[in-house]
């Protein structure tokens, strides 16, 4: 059996806004998943919280979320939950879905 | 309208002048999340999957023109345009930005509103039927006892720290729209044999994670001994209550555990204490509060062209038919405006539609409307002979579904898009049960079903009381619809029992397809509704139905 490599993001939601946003390499937020960077291990992921962490005056709530590679070689969602907060809602064109378009 | 005496302008001026300043330093980062979270919560501000939410308060929900206009600004002016009103008798704002929020709370006192949060383990907001001082089915106002009440309980010394939150919900007539079995108390209006108006006193009902039917702690107690004998329940809970544990700590609990006769008689011992030495509230508080409820004057209107449109017009009898009630004044009527348009979000108004609502309630509905915990509105007076005129604006505004109590008036909590605590999506499913039934063209056929759908264990959407109830979970990373049948809100409540595994979002609307098509086939006559038919058979037909394969493996 192959296990899937235990990818993660760290997520959260922006401060003002309150919309969905992920760490990036740069240290900094993006509003899209493709940008987050990726940690492929534990303790790479609980170093990437713990920067992330700092940056409480930017953003409210950061988590560790569970992410697939897309095709790109980019982050992406690995559950349902996040995917949704990637887009926004499913009854209204609102939210990122909106945005991006 | 009344004059509500919780409105105190100078107490929530200053609360939105702190919470501006909480904002300020939040922003500027000396607040960090974790002091900021308590202050925006009291302040109604949530944050969900994709925004902050703005929960505010819509006491007994009732409301008047002023007041929605005002929401519909808001709604226009920080907002999406729309609003959510929630199976709490609430509305919510889906979309606001932090730093909009104060000056939104501003435009709310400005009309007398607030979003302040009842918070904490004390004695919650006290709710009471929608159709409150209109019904015909009515003994008394139940509001009266329900601000009398929130009077006694405010800052009553003892009940400051409950082992948890306590909901009480209060019904003036003996038919329950208030769900009153499902809180901590319910209070029933009934009339003893001399005809006396009293209560019949329920304790230790609710839903959520365990849910439990309310128990009768007494037939029958004189309206003079209503606050005594709360007064002892809350004291007897005070003492005995859990507070080791969060889920075990609620009413509910204690009742369940100790049993029913047991707590009864302390807390008949604990009344018998206190009634003697009980400072009854001073009959100029009763007068100022019976005036804040009173009643508009309602003068004679015959019925104008009502019965001659009825008979002319089919939709318009479909109209009044689902969606209008018997008011005590044979000359008017109560009417529901459901929010549920076919295919829709359960529960959403847009700003336009808001401003058609204040603006018939206003010209023909004595300025009153109310929010139903089914997510609907009510304008709880309007003069029959006007009728026809308030059904074209609402039908100009996409707000005349005829479908009041049928399968597409479903209840939908916000679930996974919006909510953060959420396991599953719960608006799809009402979307696609609506649109499906509809096509069909069953649902005046299929008659009386309540369809409630939570997004998770905590069940806003009140699933367990649904004559079909769904309940979204996460199962293994996908998102799974579980399904109770037989539950039941009212008088007669009954939790709905669950009928076996969850289906997939595909594999459910089949599923309750094959649900309904049981009960047509298998109802006695049009009269037998669902529940009744469900209540005949049991769930052996309606299980088999569901589960078509599993009943055929175990026939083979
Ligand atoms: S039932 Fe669950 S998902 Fe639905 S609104 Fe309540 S907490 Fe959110």
């Amino acid at each position: 059996m192959t296990r899937k490599a235990n990818h993660q993001v760290v997520t959260a939601n922006h401060l003002l806004e309150g919309d969905a946003v992920w760490f990036t390499a740069r240290q900094d937020w993006s509003r899209d998943i493709a940008d987050a960077a990726v940690a492929s291990h534990e303790e790479a992921a609980q170093a990437l919280l713990n920067a992330a962490s700092k940056q409480q005056d930017k953003v409210v709530g950061p988590y560790l979320a569970a992410a697939a590679i897309d095709a790109n070689g980019n982050a992406a969602p690995a559950h349902f939950r996040e995917a949704f907060r990637t887009r926004g809602p499913s009854n209204y064109f609102h939210g990122k879905q909106a945005a991006g378009a | 309208m009344y004059l509500y005496s919780q409105f105190d302008e100078d107490f929530v001026r200053n609360r939105v002048a702190q919470f501006r300043g909480q904002v300020a330093k939040r922003l500027d980062g000396s607040l960090i999340e974790d002091e900021f979270k308590p202050l925006r919560l009291m302040n109604g501000l949530y944050l969900q999957l994709h925004a902050y939410m703005l929960r505010v308060a819509i006491p007994y929900g009732s409301l008047d023109s002023a007041k929605m206009r005002q929401l519909a600004m808001i709604a226009d002016r920080w907002d999406k345009g729309y609003g959510h009103f929630t199976t709490r008798q609430n509305i919510q704002f889906n979309w606001p930005k932090l730093n909009d929020v104060p000056d939104i709370l501003d435009a709310l006192a400005d009309v007398g509103m607030h979003a302040i949060q009842t918070s904490g383990n004390t004695i919650r907001n006290v709710t009471a039927d929608h159709f409150a001082g209109a019904a015909d089915d009515e003994i008394e106002d139940p509001r009266l006892v329900a601000e009398l009440l929130r009077q006694w309980s405010t800052d009553h010394p003892e009940f400051q720290s409950l082992p948890r939150k306590f909901k009480i919900a209060v019904t003036g007539s003996p038919n329950d729209r208030a769900v009153v079995k499902a809180h901590d108390i319910g209070l029933r209006m009934i009339r003893n044999e001399s005809g006396e108006p009293g209560f019949e006193v329920i304790v230790g009902g609710g839903l959520g994670r365990s849910p439990f039917i309310g128990k009768t702690m007494r037939e029958f107690l004189p309206k003079a001994d209503l606050l005594p004998y709360l007064e002892a329940i809350l004291h007897i809970y005070n003492l005995h209550g859990r507070r080791d544990n969060k889920y075990k700590a609620r009413i509910k609990i204690l009742l369940h555990e100790e049993g029913l006769a047991i707590i009864r008689e302390q807390v008949e011992a604990a009344f018998a204490r206190i009634r003697p030495q009980f400072q009854t509230p001073s009959d100029e508080l009763v007068a100022d509060i019976a005036r804040y409820f009173r009643k508009p004057d309602l003068p004679p209107r015959g019925t104008g062209s009502f019965e001659g449109l009825i008979a002319a017009n089919p939709a318009f009898r479909s109209f009044t038919e689902t969606n209008v009630a018997n008011h005590t004044n044979p000359d008017y009527g109560i009417v529901t405006i459901s929010l549920k348009p076919i295919g829709g979000t359960p529960g959403d108004a847009t700003s336009d539609q808001m401003r058609v609502v204040a603006d018939v309630a206003q010209r023909y509905g004595h300025d009153e409307i109310r929010v139903s915990h089914e997510q609907n509105l009510i304008l709880p007076h309007v003069a029959k002979a006007d009728i026809p005129a308030v059904y074209a604006a609402l039908r100009e505004a996409g707000l005349a579904t005829a479908n009041v109590g049928l399968i597409s008036d479903i209840i939908a909590c916000p679930g996974m898009d919006y909510c953060a605590l959420a396991t599953a999506r719960s608006i799809p499913i009402a979307q696609e049960i609506s649109t499906r039934f509809d096509e069909l063209k069953l649902e005046n056929d299929i008659g009386p079903l309540k369809i409630k759908i939570s997004g998770c264990i905590n069940a806003c959407g009140h699933h367990h009381v649904g004559h079909i109830g769904i309940l979204g979970l996460d199962r293994a990373g996908v998102e799974n619809y579980q399904i109770t049948l037989g539950g039941d809100g009212t008088e007669t409540m009954s939790l709905g029992e669950r009928a076996g595994p969850g289906f997939s979002a595909e594999d459910l609307i089949p599923a309750l397809e094959r649900l309904i098509n049981t009960y047509l086939d298998l109802r006695q006559s049009r009269d037998e509704t669902f529940l009744q038919t469900y209540r005949r058979l049991g769930t052996g037909p309606f299980k088999a139905a569901l589960y078509p394969q599993t009943t055929e493996q175990e026939a083979a």
